[in-house]
């Protein structure tokens, strides 16, 4: 029995690097992510971290042009274009009739016109690939340091602006009556998506990166109503199928990164049915209360 | 030391069109001031000015031994996420926001004023109860309670009896009085004629023009009140510059 167990779980990441490179990677960022992913939902921005992920495009893009495969000018240049789109979408937002889901639309599909056109020019279609899908098992030690980095800046950024956060998601009205901390919170929030993203496009992609922010938090949110447990649970599970999905992409040959959002995948449909506030919950032994 | 909120011929208003037009006057200390119009009037849109939300299109406001901190604002339509997870107790102790900032604690010592804001508001035992299971009424004493916890010199309240029942109006005016009492300064737009006339000592009548500020029973009369009607009318796009500026 612990022969399998250790045959199925402890011997690949045991015996090999890359395995425990990957580990450490994706678990980093399943935790920072969480957060992330929690506020991104509850403020109804869903789909935002998605159009972030296509607007870091142009930037890595940019650095691949100038550096070649060189995880600094790629990463800087994904944070480049990143701020640049979420600064841009949220300023002309603020200053025209448009409302930011537009200005961001608009911004980020200019930025992923420009990321393509720039990757078509020079690199052949196994480096957009590369980009798009990330290689969370060939993570080098700056990579990995990279991601370390990232999610130690981001645990402790999202603690420092959690109050004001929540306010600002609650009831902005109030928090722009009683301080101006509400549109630089904002803006520091938007920073640490771009930042996630960038830190998850070396492992998973720029589009996968999403996965690690969304289906985490949205799992989560079919378990509790507790902002704190909301966060914490959608670590665990971000952790979770970390774990089970490069075990899964060990086992069964699969790309590592599409594995572990499978799994992350398969976790929200499965709390999307059993699910505490899930859709059978709301079907059965529900016979109304005395008062 | 007293306190004031001095207008001179402020004017207030959207993409250059006034909403509220030339007025002029005081709100002084420990007054309890409704401010009542006709839809569209600018009542609203003077408490935004106030609070500094709407910067003047012209004219200033002053504040006279006290600033922005130290009003607190209850707007009409509260723009609050009511899905977001947040119990009854959390969002009350918002108030102390002025007092605990982003990062200060909100220890033992705040826990007293927000059990009180709460029993006075009438909802000891909702401390834990999500928000979003507030009925309009109960939402409305969250929000009450809140004012509570602010503690402070000035309220300004925007239509706060909008659409919550007879004993709700009732236990948030009691609330109102006792702030009066204690020697706040409130202003609240209202549209209860009624209830300015029994609860109110001054009024101010505004049809984006002003029409009378003062004691309430020189300000609501019948022939101020059908004035107000006549003279408020949809704004219009090709409206000329102001004369009244160029002069």
């Amino acid at each position: 029995m612990f022969a399998l167990f250790h045959d199925l779980v402890i011997a690949p990441f045991a015996e090999f690097e890359f395995m425990r490179r990957a580990l450490v990677g994706a678990v980093a960022l399943a935790i920072a992510a969480a957060p992330i992913g929690v506020f991104l939902m509850l403020r109804r921005m869903s789909l935002t971290g998605d159009a972030m992920a296509h607007a870091i495009l142009p930037g890595a893009a940019l650095g691949y042009l100038v550096a070649g495969l060189s995880l600094p000018a790629m990463t800087f240049g994904g944070l480049v274009a990143g701020v640049t789109v979420a600064v841009g979408a949220g300023a002309v937002a603020r200053a025209s009739v448009l409302k930011e889901d537009t200005t961001l639309a608009a911004f980020y599909l200019l930025s992923l016109a420009l990321g393509v056109t720039i990757v078509s020019l020079k690199g052949s279609n196994v480096d957009l690939l590369h980009v798009l899908f990330g290689s969370v098992l060939a993570l080098d030690d700056t990579a990995l340091v990279l991601i370390a980095a990232i999610a130690t800046l981001t645990l402790f950024a999202m603690a420092a602006i959690f109050r004001p956060l929540v306010l600002e998601s609650v009831d902005p009205v109030f928090l722009r009556s009683v301080g101006r901390v509400g549109a630089p919170v904002h803006l520091i929030f938007m920073a640490l998506v771009v930042l996630n993203l960038v830190g998850g496009f070396l492992a998973l992609g720029t589009l996968l990166a999403v996965g690690m922010m969304m289906l985490p938090a949205a799992s989560a949110r079919l378990w509790t109503d507790d902002l704190t447990q909301l966060v914490g649970l959608a670590a665990a599970i971000g952790a979770g199928s970390a774990v089970v999905g490069l075990l899964l992409s060990y086992h069964q040959s699969l790309p590592a990164g599409p594995a572990i959002i499978l799994v992350a995948g398969a976790f929200y449909l499965l709390s999307l049915i059993v699910g505490r506030r899930g859709l059978l919950a709301a079907r059965i032994g529900r016979r109304h209360l005395e008062a | 030391m007293t306190l004031a909120i001095e207008l001179d011929d402020l004017t207030l208003g959207y993409d250059r069109h006034p909403a509220v037009h030339h007025l002029s006057g005081r709100i002084a200390q420990g007054t309890l001031t409704a401010v009542i119009g006709p839809n569209g009037a600018g009542k609203s849109t003077l408490l935004k000015g106030i609070v500094g939300a709407l910067p003047p299109l012209g004219g200033t406001l002053r504040f006279v031994g006290c600033d922005r901190r130290d009003i607190a604002y209850l707007p009409q339509t509260a723009e609050i996420d009511r899905s977001f997870p947040v119990t009854v107790w959390d969002f009350v102790a918002m108030g102390l926001w002025r007092r605990v900032g982003a990062f200060g604690g909100i220890g033992r010592g705040a826990a007293g004023p927000i059990a009180t804001a709460l029993e006075t508001v009438g909802l000891e035992g909702f401390e834990t109860r999500p928000i979003g299971t507030l009925s309009g009424g109960q939402m409305q004493r969250t929000l009450f309670a809140r004012l509570l916890v602010q503690d402070t010199a000035v309220i300004l309240l925007d239509e706060p009896f909008n659409a919550v029942d007879g004993r709700t109006v009732e236990d948030l005016l009691v609330l109102v009085e006792r702030w009066h009492a204690e020697g706040r300064t409130v202003v609240a737009v209202l549209h209860d004629h009624a209830m300015v006339r029994r609860v109110f000592p001054d009024a101010l009548l505004i049809a984006r023009e002003p029409v009378a500020w003062g004691a309430t029973g020189t300000v609501v009369t019948p022939d101020n009140l059908s004035l107000a009607r006549r003279m408020i009318e949809a704004f219009d796009a090709g409206a000329p510059v102001c004369a009244r500026d160029a002069a």
